[in-house]
């Protein structure tokens, strides 16, 4: 049994939305949707699980406190601890107050890039990549919306597109 | 959907389609730019070149080429470094902080204003790295180990921290900036005719569709840089301060210098937004965007940054005198009445006196006037970085060292070359980049735009 991807092009999002609730409730998984700007609503509708990225960041922020910390203990209290307007670098706690602004600049230098890095190898994006999106109008001002499914459920799910606004309906 | 209260004023005006957007945000990109464009362009060049060769000279010669002497050992470098930043600041501001506090009108502005963020840090880096004096050695600011050819750095110097938080600063904000122009490049790239345009922001774009599940990485990325960004710029001037308030100078060593910084830096920060924003919106017909009301929300931050200025300059004032400390309060009797007497009016009346004017709405609603009004308040911000160095380091603890400062005909180039430079960087942001975050900007059209907002109005009528 052959598979088939319908692309339905909507010329504005709350049609689509409303379209995506309703194959939802149907039982009807939507593959992906294209849009020129994110829809709110639009994931629960598709099944978008929440993005791990910020518990990415978070792990990456603690791993720049760390090192920040370890790099600072290392330079000035363990490797060559000198005496500075005569404040010694005797333990790492006593300086401490003058090493939270290297800390949390590290932290955040670390959480940020590390996060970003992530969010464009986890998308894939890079200098180089082919453009993502089948139509170069969703960039613009039209929503697309994938369905995959067999050919037999084919033009039940295509009259529900219809129904709910699409103005146009291609087969891939 | 969301919805926006009737009575609230639109913040796209006219009767937009989201294809409409895509058009007017697109046209300087596909367009011819025109002659006015040229022009300024030429000239910022010029004044780039200019500071370029008066930067050579001074790599090559040394910086006794500067004014700075045995007294006066910092000026303009550090005044022009903390001017910059200072200027950088308003831009995380509009895009971190008010996307934490969710407002809308920030979308119409925050792409130009990080743009500001960034050519005025590259411009802030060249004063810090030229003054150390020798720059081909500038990588000892890192912590390097001791055969590079010194000790490891000073971790308890504020100019240490300085070297980590400007360069955390500068690489936060350029992928921040960049991470919010993707779905815009990409959006120019879909749109690109002729061949070479089309690859160059295919490159750009790195390939970005707009899937459902790419805007929800997009936005939770966008949500949690925001979030780091907030603490870092207050964090960032607050460093900058101290690198005056941990030394021992009358006149510098106070624990107010921090939050008075960081109000300072938003005050000329927003000055330079609106300087930069007016000219934009009027030679790209942007006006139906950056509306009349987005300006009256920005000249209402120099209000309250400008108080804040203010109040900071009299408590500087008051804690001297009250100090009863002879040095402290000589450095702000010799700051207000002594040989730089002129400098301290000019940052009294910029900074403090002229935004009490923006009070009335009939003058912050001016465009002229705010146009000039924002000119007037980056002069005045320049002053008071001038006179916390200049006037304090010229009559310090010992008579003999007292000496006045002259700045060079080199001082005053690489100033005009760093101007050039940021105009530079900013007529060719705004030529080929999108200045405005149109993809953000679609998403609010239904419950900001005017001809939505009419209709809403109507309805309600009906019922």
């Amino acid at each position: 049994m052959s598979t088939v991807a319908i692309h339905a092009i909507y010329d504005d999002e709350v049609p689509l939305l409303e379209t995506a609730n309703t194959l939802k409730s149907q039982g009807i998984k939507v593959k992906d949707v294209f849009s020129p700007f994110p829809i709110h609503g639009l994931d629960a509708a598709i099944g978008v699980p929440r993005t791990w990225i910020a518990i990415c960041a978070f792990i990456y922020g603690l791993t720049g406190m760390l090192l920040a910390t370890l790099m600072m203990w290392y330079m000035m209290v363990s490797d060559w601890p000198t005496d500075i307007g005569g404040k010694p670098s005797m333990a790492y706690f006593m300086n401490v107050p003058a090493f939270i602004p290297i800390t949390f600049e590290s932290t955040v230098l670390c959480a940020g890039h590390g996060m970003v890095i992530t969010y464009y190898l986890r998308c894939w994006m890079l200098p180089g990549v082919k453009a993502k999106n089948p139509d170069p109008r969703t960039t613009d001002d039209k929503f697309l919306m994938i369905v995959e499914t067999k050919e037999e459920n084919k033009s039940k799910i295509e009259s529900l597109l219809r129904n709910g606004g699409a103005s146009e309906i291609s087969f891939k | 959907m969301q919805h926006e209260s009737e009575i609230r004023e639109p913040l796209i005006l006219g009767n937009k389609s989201y294809h409409q957007i895509t058009e007017d945000i697109v046209k300087p990109i596909e367009g011819k730019a025109n002659k006015y464009w040229y022009i300024l362009l030429t000239v910022s060049v010029i004044c780039f070149m200019w500071g370029i060769g008066c930067l050579a000279y001074t790599i090559g010669t040394g910086i006794g080429v500067w004014g700075s002497n045995n007294g006066v050992d910092w000026a303009w470098d550090i005044t022009n470094f903390v001017w910059w930043i200072g200027i950088g600041h308003a831009g995380t501001l509009i895009s971190a902080v008010l996307l934490l506090f969710r407002q809308k009108w920030r979308m119409a502005i925050n792409r130009s204003a990080e743009a500001m963020t960034i050519f005025a840090v590259m411009c802030a880096a060249i004063f810090v790295l030229l003054h150390t004096g020798r720059p081909w050695l500038d990588y000892w600011l890192f912590p390097l180990p001791n055969q590079f050819g010194s000790l490891w750095v000073n971790f308890n110097s504020p100019l240490l921290w300085d070297v980590f938080a400007v360069s955390t600063y500068f690489s936060i904000s350029l992928v921040f900036w960049y991470t919010g122009l993707v779905p815009d490049f990409a959006m120019v790239r879909d749109r690109a005719v002729k061949p070479f345009a089309k690859k160059m922001y295919g490159l750009l774009s790195f390939g970005w569709g707009g899937s459902a599940r790419h805007w929800s990485r997009f936005e939770e990325v966008s949500l949690v840089l925001a979030g780091l960004s907030t603490p870092l710029v207050f964090s960032v001037h607050s460093i900058v301060s101290m690198d005056f308030a941990t030394s021992v100078v009358p006149g510098w060593h106070t624990t107010i210098f921090p939050p008075y910084f960081v109000a300072g830096a938003v005050f000329s920060g927003f000055a330079m937004v609106l300087t930069l924003l007016l000219i934009v919106r009027k030679v790209y017909h942007l006006e139906s965007y950056i509306t009349v009301k987005h300006v009256e929300y920005m000249n209402i931050v120099i209000i309250v940054t400008g108080s804040i200025v203010g109040v900071a300059y009299l408590t500087e004032l008051f804690i001297s005198w009250y100090s009863g400390v002879e040095y402290e309060q000589y450095a702000f009797l010799n700051r207000a009445t002594g040989p730089y007497w002129w400098a301290y009016a000019a940052m009294m009346t910029c900074n403090v006196v002229s935004p009490q004017l923006f009070w009335s709405k009939k003058l912050r609603t001016n465009l002229m006037f705010t146009f000039i009004m924002s000119i007037v308040v980056n002069i005045g911000m320049w002053f008071e970085r001038f006179v916390i160095i200049v006037p304090t380091l010229c009559r310090t603890f010992i008579p003999s060292t007292w000496n006045m400062y002259h700045p060079t005909f080199i001082d005053i180039g690489i100033f005009t070359g760093t101007i050039g430079m940021f105009f530079t960087f900013f007529l060719l942001f705004s030529r080929y980049f999108p200045v405005i975050a149109q993809a953000e900007l679609k998403s609010i059209l239904k419950a900001s735009g005017q001809e939505h907002k009419a209709k809403a109005v109507s309805a309600h009528a009906h019922h």
